[in-house]
């Protein structure tokens, strides 16, 4: 019994940190959809391009900077600030030219723009892995720190540990951070203000001085910042990375989004909390080969009973 | 045909000349000029279809004119509406504009809606900057943008009803708060495209009242399309016909009233004992005139 509990727990740890990563991506496909009403597909390229500028940046300054936390603050500013720019290029090359168009166009470029950027970074940086490990040796020490939570007997009657990591408190905490600091800037400010005035109503905002272009580029930096806060979790958590890693985990950032209600900003963080979990529990329950089918099971669930998502707001329609 | 301009001896506010504007074949607008000027209310009238709602399109940057000169001055400077942006036609021109349909914030407060509008003095009070992103650095002027907020809301008598949804509010309500809404941005030309429509007579008469408060105190030029004769009749200081997007007429109410080209425009060539009245009422109903309902 007591290692059921314990076994409970440890998936439970593993499932939150890996729907903190789809939680974080999520977001940035919710907020363009809420603005745009367009799925940016090319997403989840631009997680994997984060995940490419983290390698990047720790082999550039991790001979220099000696401490660890000191390092992957940098990092993270780093790749933050750039997958940013790369977020604002994608919107203002080819989306914005598009504006306006039928959606379809608009659908068909931002898969035009997953394709381009994953052979972008095939051809830039080469079709093998980019471990992380090996650049990192023995200087992230202090991410393994493991924390013991309950110390108890398997089912074979040996010692069976549940511990906690650094690394796992850290991307569970900057999480909630992020997400903390993201819904005061959408509720608070004058940015977050002009944000939601333009997903109620762009052309109105406009008429009030808002501009929207810059309103919609700030959207995309800001999904994209997430992005690379997420895919710097990733490396720390996956530790390797390839041109080809944004589709699957964009496909299920995705998910997450549609689960939660596209739109909805604490939507895309439950739905990226559920398909971690999910994910998790099933393989460590059921089988650790089907877990995606367990996941995408789920997705069709809840699009045949509640179409809206699990936060989403059904539209009424007014007569 | 027409009656003598009485155009007033100031700087207008508004000069527009020779505005034309064509769609394909369609001429919606056919070379029409008129001049509004500040603490006046100017109203445009003419039966359905007339152009008067694509007048306000080309004012309010929707629509590239085909022809013509949308000059608007104040404070010794000239603006060129038919060259700016839509958005810096309400930033940087101060031209303000309300719909045929209630176009708030649906799911934002009434407050937010009417802090939303003073977005632009935010932003600059922010700096742009990455604190100012962040909201900080600037809560005075947010403070103040709630004050300028709860003013327009005291002159409606919504002020405990600032944090409720604008959506849960009454349609005279939502009326009244889209036109201080627009005040928010500090206007120099306000355009109200029926403003009355849906409204019963007494929130016709506190709408009255309003645009009656905002010229005589604020000092604003108003720009307004109704087809209800009792808002035109009652508060307008100059009004202009249209009819098949021509001018048609264009002078003080009295005047424009007993015009005979107008008369003709809303009962047809001939001028039988049908009272007009019951006429203009009938028009009044709907807004077929479309401006562009949809997302632009």
């Amino acid at each position: 019994m007591e290692f059921q509990f314990a076994y409970f727990v440890d998936q439970l740890i593993n499932g939150v940190t890996l729907g903190s990563i789809y939680g974080l991506i999520a977001i940035g496909y919710t907020m363009v959809y809420g603005i745009i009403g367009m799925i940016n597909f090319a997403h989840g390229e631009i997680f994997m391009i984060g995940t490419f500028l983290t390698v990047i940046f720790f082999m550039l300054i991790i001979g220099t900077i000696t401490f660890f936390p000191l390092a992957v603050l940098i990092v993270l500013l780093m790749s933050v600030l750039l997958t940013s720019v790369y977020g604002w290029t994608l919107e203002r090359v080819a989306y914005r030219p598009l504006r306006g168009s039928p959606r379809l166009a608009a659908l068909i470029t931002a898969i035009g723009m997953s394709i381009f950027l994953q052979n972008y970074v095939q051809l830039l940086q080469g079709a093998r892995n980019k471990p992380l490990t090996g650049i990192l040796e023995g200087k992230d020490d202090i991410l393994r720190v493991k924390y013991d939570l309950i110390n108890t007997l398997n089912a074979a009657g040996q010692p069976y540990l549940v511990t906690i990591s650094n690394l796992q408190l850290l991307i569970i905490i900057l999480t909630v951070v992020v997400m903390v600091v993201f819904s005061q800037i959408i509720s608070r400010t004058a940015l977050g203000r002009s944000q939601r005035a333009c997903e109620q109503d762009r052309s109105m905002a406009a008429l009030l001085g808002i501009n929207v272009d810059k309103t919609i580029s700030m959207t995309f930096v800001m999904g994209a910042a997430l992005a690379a806060v997420a895919s710097l979790m990733f490396m720390m958590h996956v530790s390797t990375t390839d041109f080809f890693v944004g589709f699957l985990i964009g496909v299920k950032a995705f998910t997450a989004a549609v689960l939660g209600g596209i739109g909805s900003m604490p939507g895309a963080m439950l739905g990226g909390m559920i398909i971690g979990l999910v994910e998790t529990f099933f393989g460590a329950y059921f089988n650790q080969e089907y877990k995606d089918v367990a996941t995408f099971t789920l997705l069709v669930l809840v699009l045949i009973f509640r179409p809206t998502g699990i936060l989403g707001k059904p539209d009424i329609e007014k007569v | 045909m027409t009656s003598p301009m009485t155009q007033p001896m100031t700087q207008p506010l508004l000069s527009v000349e020779h505005l034309t504007m064509r769609f394909g074949g369609l001429v919606a607008i056919d070379d029409v000029s008129f001049a509004a000027t500040d603490k006046e209310i100017t109203a445009i009238i003419g039966p359905n279809g007339a152009g008067k709602t694509t007048v306000f399109n080309c004012l309010t940057g929707f629509y590239k004119p085909s022809v013509g000169r949308l000059a608007l001055t104040w404070d010794g400077r000239e603006f060129l509406l038919e060259q700016m942006e839509g958005f810096v036609i309400a930033k940087t021109a101060k031209v303000a504009r309300t719909f045929q349909n209630i176009r708030l914030f649906p799911k934002m407060t009434v407050l937010e809606n009417l802090i939303v509008a003073q977005h632009n003095k935010l932003m600059r009070a922010s700096g742009y900057s990455v604190r100012g992103l962040f909201g900080f650095g600037y809560q005075g002027k947010e403070a103040e943008a709630v004050e300028i907020a709860r003013y327009w809301l005291e002159q409606i008598n919504l002020v405990d009803r600032a944090d409720d949804a604008a959506e849960n509010l009454s349609y005279g309500d939502q009326r009244q708060l889209e036109i201080v809404r627009a005040m928010c941005i500090e206007p120099k030309l306000l355009c109200l495209d029926e403003p009355a429509a849906g409204l019963n007579p007494r929130e016709t008469a506190d709408l009255n009242k309003l645009l009656l408060f905002l010229r005589n105190e604020h000092k604003i030029g108003v720009l307004l399309i109704e087809h209800d004769m009792n808002v035109v009749m009652q508060i307008s200081d100059h009004i202009v016909v249209l009819d098949y997007g021509r001018k048609i007429s264009d002078g003080e109410p009295e005047a424009v009233r007993n015009d005979p080209a107008v008369i003709r425009a809303y009962l047809g060539e001939d001028e039988d004992e049908e009272l007009p009245d019951i006429v203009k009422q009938d028009l009044a109903g709907d807004g077929a005139d479309d401006g562009p309902e949809t997302q632009a």
